[in-house]
C-alpha cells in the first residue's frame, strides 16, 4: 500500500471501518465457508495437493461443453425475451397518466416468487404436453405446442419467472430521470420513439444494465427450473446433480462451480464496461421522473392491451397454482374434477410456523442485504479505499455459488461452534437467515448501486461544504435520495428469499424453525400433499405480494412527497 | 421467537435422563425422507401411546439426510435415521454412526424370499416391505388407447415410445435397486439389454423420484417404473392410477435405525419397538401411506388391493446380493447417466428408427431387413466394460479416489469414455435401422 492511499485511510476512519466490518462479513459467511468446499476442486479425488488436472478433465468432456454453451445461449436468449416483456410494463406504467400502476408494479413482480416445486407443478399443469392449454388444443385443432419442451422451454419458463429484475430495475431508473432532461429535448424537437430512444432509454440505461446481467447470471446459476424441465445439459444442474449424487469427494462439481463463479464475474464486469466512462448522475431532484402524460384512447387501446397479454402470460403459473390449491384430483383434464377447501384448513390448522418463519427470515435477510449493499455501493462509487471493488466482487459471486455448497459449508465452518444453551451455532436458526442474506446480497447490491449511480456527488459535495460531516450527509443525503432502489433492493431480496430452498435445506434442523418453501418440499413429495403443498405457495404469493405493495406505496408516496414540496 | 422454546426443549431433554429408564419422554429428533403423510400418522399414534414424547421430524432426501449426519456427528443431535433405501443405512453403518439394536417384536420373520429383513449385525431394523413395478394413469393410457404392461419387456415395444418416465438411478435409492435387481436377475448383458430397451422409449429422466409418480398423476406421461407405495399412495388419495409388478422385480425391506451418540436414545429405542408392534404396523395401512408391513400376522387387516409380498410366488426365486450391488454402486450409477441419462437424445432417435423398421417390416417382410433391425439393437445393447470390469478395483477405485496410483483412471476420464462409446453406438444403430427401413420399403 502506498503512502497516498494510507493517508486516505487515515483520513477518514469511520469509512474504513466500515469497509474492515464488510469485509469481515463476507470473510465469515461468503468466502471461509465457500473455500471449505470448493478447495475439493483443485485436489485429486480422495487425495491432497494441489492439481488442475480436474480442470483439464472439465474441457475434456463432452458433456460440460456442451453444457457451458448451451448455458451460455438460454442466459442471452432469457435476457432479450425478458427485456420485451418486461420494457411495455415499466415504460407504460411510469410514462402514462396510468390507473392501477401500482398493480401492474406488484403483479410484475409476482412471477419472481414462484416456490420450487409448486410453480414448477402449476406449470406443467397448464402448459405442459398434456396441460390444460395442450388439451384444449389438441381437442379443438388436433395439435400441440411443445412450450416446455429442451432449451426453448427452459429460456420461456425463465423469461417468465425472472423478467421483474430488469421491471423493477428499470422502473426506478425511469422514475429517476429528470424531466429536465425530457423537456430539453422536446423544445428541440425531438418526440415519439426517438424521444424514447436517443432520451429516456439511455437515461434509465443503469438500471437496465443492473437488471439485464442480474437476469443473466441468474438464469446461468438457476437450476431449479432446467431440473423440473428435465433439461440437464446446463451448467449448474451438472454442478448440482454432481455434487449431490456424485458424493461430495468428487472435484467434478467443485469444478463446475468454480466455472460457474468465474463466468458470473465476467458478465458483471462486461456489464460494469457497458457503463463505464458515462454519467449517469442528475444533480435536480423532484422532477419525480418522466412527465406524465394522459393516455390518448388509441395510446390506452394499445398499453392496456400489452399489458393484459404480458400480465396473463406472466400470472398464468399463480393462477394455475391457485387452481391446484382448490382442486381434488386433476389427472390428464383441462380443469380438475372437483373443488375443496379441505387444503387450506389443514395448511392452517397445522402449518402456521412456516408462515411466521418466512417472513421473519426473508425480513431479515433482506435487511441485512439493504445494509450491506449500500455500504458496499458507496464504498465503491464514493469512497476510494483500496480494495472496496473487491467487495463488490466478492458479493457479487455469491450469486453463482450453489445454494448447497453456501449449506454444506456452513455446516462443516460453525457445526463445532457452540451457543451457550449447548446448541451448536450452526442449527441457531439465525444462520438460516445469514445464508438467505448471503445468496440475495447481489441482488439487492446492483439496485443499490444503480439508484446510487443516479445521485449525483456534488449534492453530497455541497452538504459537506455546507459543515456536514460524511455520516450526517449520508443520513441526511444520500440515503433519503436512494429510498426508491433502496425499496427496490429490499423487495428483491425479500421476495426471492421468501422462497429460498438449496441453503434452507441443508441447514432446517428442526421442523418448527423451518421456513415455507420447505414445507412446500414436505408437503409436494407425496400425491395427497400436492393440493396442500400448492395451498402453501398460494399463502408465500400472497404474503410476498402484499410486501411488495406496501412498499411500492411507500415509493410513490415518497415520490408524490418530493416533487409536492418542490 | 422458536429461541426460548428451544432452550425450553434443551432443559427438557436434558432433565428427565435420569427417569429415562423407566418411560421414555421429551423430543425425539427423527431424519427421514418420508412425507409427512407417511410420518404425520406415525408420530400422532406414538405420541399417544407415549405420552410426554414429542416426535420432531426433519423432512430430508435420502442423500442428503446420509451427508446431514455425516456433517453433524461432532455434535449429534439427531435420533433416528429413517428411509427406504437399504444402501443408505449400509453407508451409515460402515461409517460407524449407527448404533446397534434389536427390536422388541414379535412375529416379524428373519428373511423375506432371500432377502434379510434386519441388518444381520443389528445396525438396522426394517419396519416395512417394498417392490418395484410399473404405474400408470388409466385417463391417459384410456384416451391413447394404449395397452396394459406386465413385465419391463413390454415398456421396450412400440405402443410405449415417448409415455414412460422414470428416476436417474444416481438421483434415487429405490430406482438404483430396481435397476440393480434386473441386472441381478437377468444377468449383467441381458439385463443392461432390457434398461436400454426401455430407456429408449423414456419420455424423460428425472432427477427425484417423486417427478415420476407426480408426472404419471397429473397425466404428463402415461406410465412410470416406480416403488410400489407410490402407486398405492396415489390410489388412495383417488388418482385414476395403476400398478402392476413385473415378474422381474425384487423385494427390498424400508429400514429404520437409531443415530450413535442419540441424544434421547431410550425413547428412539421405544419408537424402534413402537414401530414393528402390532398398532405401529397397522398405521402402514392408513390410505395416504399404503405400505407393506413385515409383521406377518398384519395382512389379515389389511385393505382391499394391497397385496401380501410373502405371497408372491416369485418371491422364493427373487435373488439380491447386497454386497455385489454395494461394490458396483457407483460404476452403475455412472454407467447409467453416462449411457443413458445425458445421451437420451441419440439414445432415442436410434429407437425411434427401430420402430418404425419394424412397423414397416411387420407390413412386407423382409430378411436383409430384419437382419439390420437385430444388428441396431445389438449396438444399442452393447456395453462398454462387462461384469467383471465394473466391481475390479481399477474402476471402483476411480470412483472413490485415493488409489495413490499414477497410472489408475479418473472418474472423469472413464465418463468421457463410456459416453463417447455409447454416442458412437447409438448413431451407428440409427443408421441401420435407417437402412433397414429403406430396405422394407
Amino acid at each position: 500500500m502506498n503512502a497516498a492511499a494510507l493517508r486516505r485511510i487515515l483520513a477518514q476512519p469511520g469509512q474504513a471501518l466500515v469497509a474492515l466490518a464488510v469485509a469481515l462479513f463476507l470473510a465469515a459467511f461468503l468466502i471461509i465457508p465457500v473455500i471449505t468446499v470448493m478447495i475439493a476442486a483443485f485436489q485429486p479425488k480422495g487425495g491432497s495437493g494441489f492439481t488442475l488436472v480436474n480442470f483439464a478433465d472439465f474441457f475434456a468432456t463432452d458433456l460440460f461443453r456442451r453444457s457451458f454453451f448451451n448455458s451460455l445461449y438460454v442466459s442471452a436468449m432469457s435476457v432479450a425475451v425478458a427485456t420485451v416483456l418486461a420494457l411495455p410494463l415499466a415504460y407504460f406504467t411510469t410514462r402514462f397518466d396510468f390507473r392501477g400502476a401500482v398493480i401492474v408494479q406488484t403483479l410484475g413482480v409476482i412471477p419472481l416468487i414462484m416456490p420450487p416445486f409448486a410453480g414448477a407443478v402449476a406449470m406443467q399443469l397448464l402448459f405442459g404436453r398434456n396441460g390444460t392449454v395442450n388439451l384444449l388444443l389438441d381437442e379443438a385443432f388436433g395439435f400441440k405446442i411443445g412450450f416446455m419442451e429442451g432449451l426453448n422451454g427452459v429460456i420461456f419458463v425463465e423469461a417468465l419467472h425472472y423478467f421483474p429484475l430488469i421491471l423493477i430495475n428499470l422502473s426506478t431508473a425511469l422514475r429517476n430521470i429528470d424531466r429536465a432532461m425530457e423537456e430539453a429535448a422536446q423544445n428541440l424537437g425531438c418526440s415519439g420513439f426517438r424521444l424514447f430512444r436517443r432520451i429516456v432509454f439511455p437515461l434509465a440505461m443503469p438500471g437496465y444494465v443492473a437488471g439485464a446481467s442480474l437476469v443473466f447470471i441468474k438464469v446461468f446459476d438457476d437450476l431449479a427450473t432446467p431440473l423440473l424441465l428435465n433439461v440437464k445439459d446446463l451448467l449448474a444442474p451438472q454442478a448440482y446433480l454432481r455434487i449431490t449424487s456424485v458424493g461430495l469427494a468428487d472435484p467434478m462439481g467443485y469444478v463446475i462451480s468454480v466455472v460457474l463463479i468465474v463466468a458470473s464475474l465476467i458478465a458483471m464486469y462486461l456489464s460494469l464496461l457497458a457503463l463505464r466512462g458515462k454519467d449517469y448522475a442528475t444533480v435536480q431532484r423532484g422532477g419525480g421522473g418522466l412527465a406524465k402524460r394522459p393516455l390518448g384512447r388509441g395510446d390506452a387501446i394499445l398499453a392496456y392491451g400489452t399489458i393484459l397479454i404480458v400480465l396473463v402470460l406472466t400470472l398464468a403459473p399463480h393462477l394455475g397454482l391457485l387452481l391446484l390449491s382448490f382442486a381434488t384430483i386433476w389427472s390428464f383434464s383441462p380443469l380438475p374434477d372437483g373443488f375443496t377447501l379441505a387444503h387450506y384448513v389443514q395448511v392452517f390448522s397445522d402449518s402456521g410456523q412456516y408462515i411466521v418463519n418466512t417472513v421473519l427470515y426473508a425480513g431479515l435477510a433482506a435487511l441485512i442485504d439493504v445494509v450491506v449493499g449500500t455500504a458496499i455501493a458507496y464504498l465503491v462509487l464514493r469512497v476510494g479505499v483500496p480494495g472496496a471493488k473487491w467487495l463488490d466482487y466478492a458479493a457479487t459471486a455469491a450469486l453463482a455459488v450453489p445454494g448447497v455448497v453456501l449449506g454444506i459449508g456452513y455446516l462443516r465452518t460453525y457445526f463445532g461452534v457452540t451457543l451457550p444453551s449447548g446448541q451448536s451455532l450452526a442449527a441457531f436458526w439465525g444462520m438460516i437467515v445469514l445464508a438467505l442474506a448471503i445468496r440475495r446480497l447481489p441482488l439487492a447490491l446492483r439496485a443499490c448501486t444503480a439508484a446510487l449511480q443516479q445521485v449525483a456527488a456534488s449534492l453530497e459535495e455541497a452538504a459537506e461544504n455546507l459543515g456536514a460531516t460524511k455520516a450526517r450527509t449520508v443520513r441526511r443525503i444520500v440515503l433519503p435520495l436512494m429510498t426508491g432502489g433502496l425499496a427496490a433492493g429490499f423487495v428483491t431480496s425479500f421476495a426471492t428469499a421468501a422462497v429460498e430452498l438449496s441453503a434452507t435445506m441443508m441447514l432446517v434442523q428442526s421442523s418448527a424453525d423451518a421456513p415455507l418453501a420447505y414445507g412446500l418440499y414436505v408437503f409436494m413429495q407425496s400425491p395427497a400433499g400436492r393440493g396442500a403443498g400448492a395451498a402453501l405457495g398460494v399463502i408465500a404469493v400472497l404474503i410476498v405480494g402484499v410486501c411488495t405493495y406496501i412498499s411500492n406505496r411507500i415509493v410513490d408516496g415518497d415520490m408524490a412527497a418530493k416533487a409536492g414540496a418542490h | 421467537m422458536s429461541f426460548t422454546r428451544r432452550i425450553v426443549c434443551a432443559a427438557a431433554i436434558v432433565m428427565p435422563l435420569a427417569a429415562a429408564a423407566q418411560a421414555p419422554s421429551g423430543k425425539l429428533t427423527v431424519v427421514t425422507s418420508f412425507s409427512k403423510e407417511v410420518t404425520g400418522p406415525f408420530k400422532a399414534a406414538f405420541e399417544k401411546a407415549y405420552p410426554g414424547t414429542t416426535l420432531d421430524v426433519q423432512n430430508r432426501n435420502t442423500n442428503a439426510g446420509v451427508k446431514f449426519i455425516e456433517e453433524t456427528k461432532s455434535n449429534n443431535g439427531v435420533d433416528l435415521f429413517w428411509a427406504s433405501a437399504p444402501d443408505a443405512f449400509e453407508v451409515l453403518k460402515g461409517k460407524g454412526l449407527l448404533e446397534a439394536y434389536k427390536a422388541k417384536a414379535e412375529g416379524v420373520p428373519d428373511k423375506i424370499g432371500q432377502y434379510p429383513i434386519h441388518d444381520p449385525e443389528g445396525f438396522y431394523t426394517g419396519f416395512a416391505i417394498s417392490g418395484y413395478g410399473i404405474m400408470w394413469n388409466t385417463r391417459y393410457v384410456g384416451a391413447q388407447k394404449l395397452p396394459e404392461p406386465k413385465e419391463w419387456q413390454d415398456l421396450a415395444t412400440a405402443p410405449y415410445f415417448d409415455h414412460v418416465s422414470m428416476a436417474a438411478p444416481s438421483r434415487s435409492g429405490t430406482t438404483h435397486l430396481t435397476i440393480e435387481a434386473i441386472l441381478q436377475t437377468a444377468g449383467w448383458e441381458k439385463g443392461w439389454g432390457i434398461v436400454k430397451a426401455f430407456s429408449g422409449n423414456l419420455r424423460a429422466v428425472t432427477d427425484r423420484s417423486f417427478g415420476v409418480p407426480d408426472a404419471v398423476n397429473s397425466g404428463q406421461v402415461g406410465y412410470g417404473i416406480v416403488i410400489d407405495f407410490f402407486g398405492f399412495s396415489a390410489q388412495g388419495a383417488g388418482f385414476p392410477v395403476k400398478f402392476v409388478y413385473p415378474s422381474l422385480s425384487t423385494i427390498v425391506p424400508a429400514n429404520i435405525a437409531v443415530v450413535k451418540n442419540a441424544p434421547n436414545a431410550a425413547a428412539a429405542k421405544a419408537f424402534v419397538d413402537f414401530i414393528l408392534s402390532e398398532p405401529g404396523q397397522a398405521v402402514l395401512f392408513d390410505p395416504k401411506i399404503r405400505r407393506l408391513p413385515v409383521r406377518t400376522a398384519s395382512y389379515d387387516k389389511a385393505p382391499d388391493g394391497l397385496p401380501n409380498p410373502f405371497k408372491f410366488p416369485w418371491v422364493a426365486n427373487a435373488k439380491f446380493d447386497v454386497d455385489k450391488s454395494e461394490k458396483r454402486f457407483q460404476p452403475v450409477d455412472a454407467l447409467f447417466d453416462q449411457l443413458i441419462t445425458f445421451q437420451h437424445e441419440p439414445l432415442k432417435a436410434a429407437t425411434k428408427a427401430i420402430h418404425e423398421a419394424d412397423a414397416a417390416i411387420a407390413k412386407k417382410p423382409n430378411a436383409e431387413a430384419s437382419k439390420l433391425v437385430a444388428e441396431a439393437r445389438a449396438l444399442i445393447a452393447a456395453m462398454p466394460v462387462n461384469e467383471a470390469e465394473a466391481a475390479s478395483a481399477e474402476i471402483t477405485g476411480a470412483f472413490t479416489g485415493g488409489s495413490g496410483k499414477e497410472k489408475a483412471p479418473r472418474q472423469a476420464e472413464l465418463e468421457q469414455k463410456w459416453a463417447a462409446f455409447a454416442k458412437e453406438k447409438y448413431a451407428a444403430a440409427l443408421a441401420k435401422a435407417e437402412a433397414a427401413l429403406k430396405a422394407a420399403r
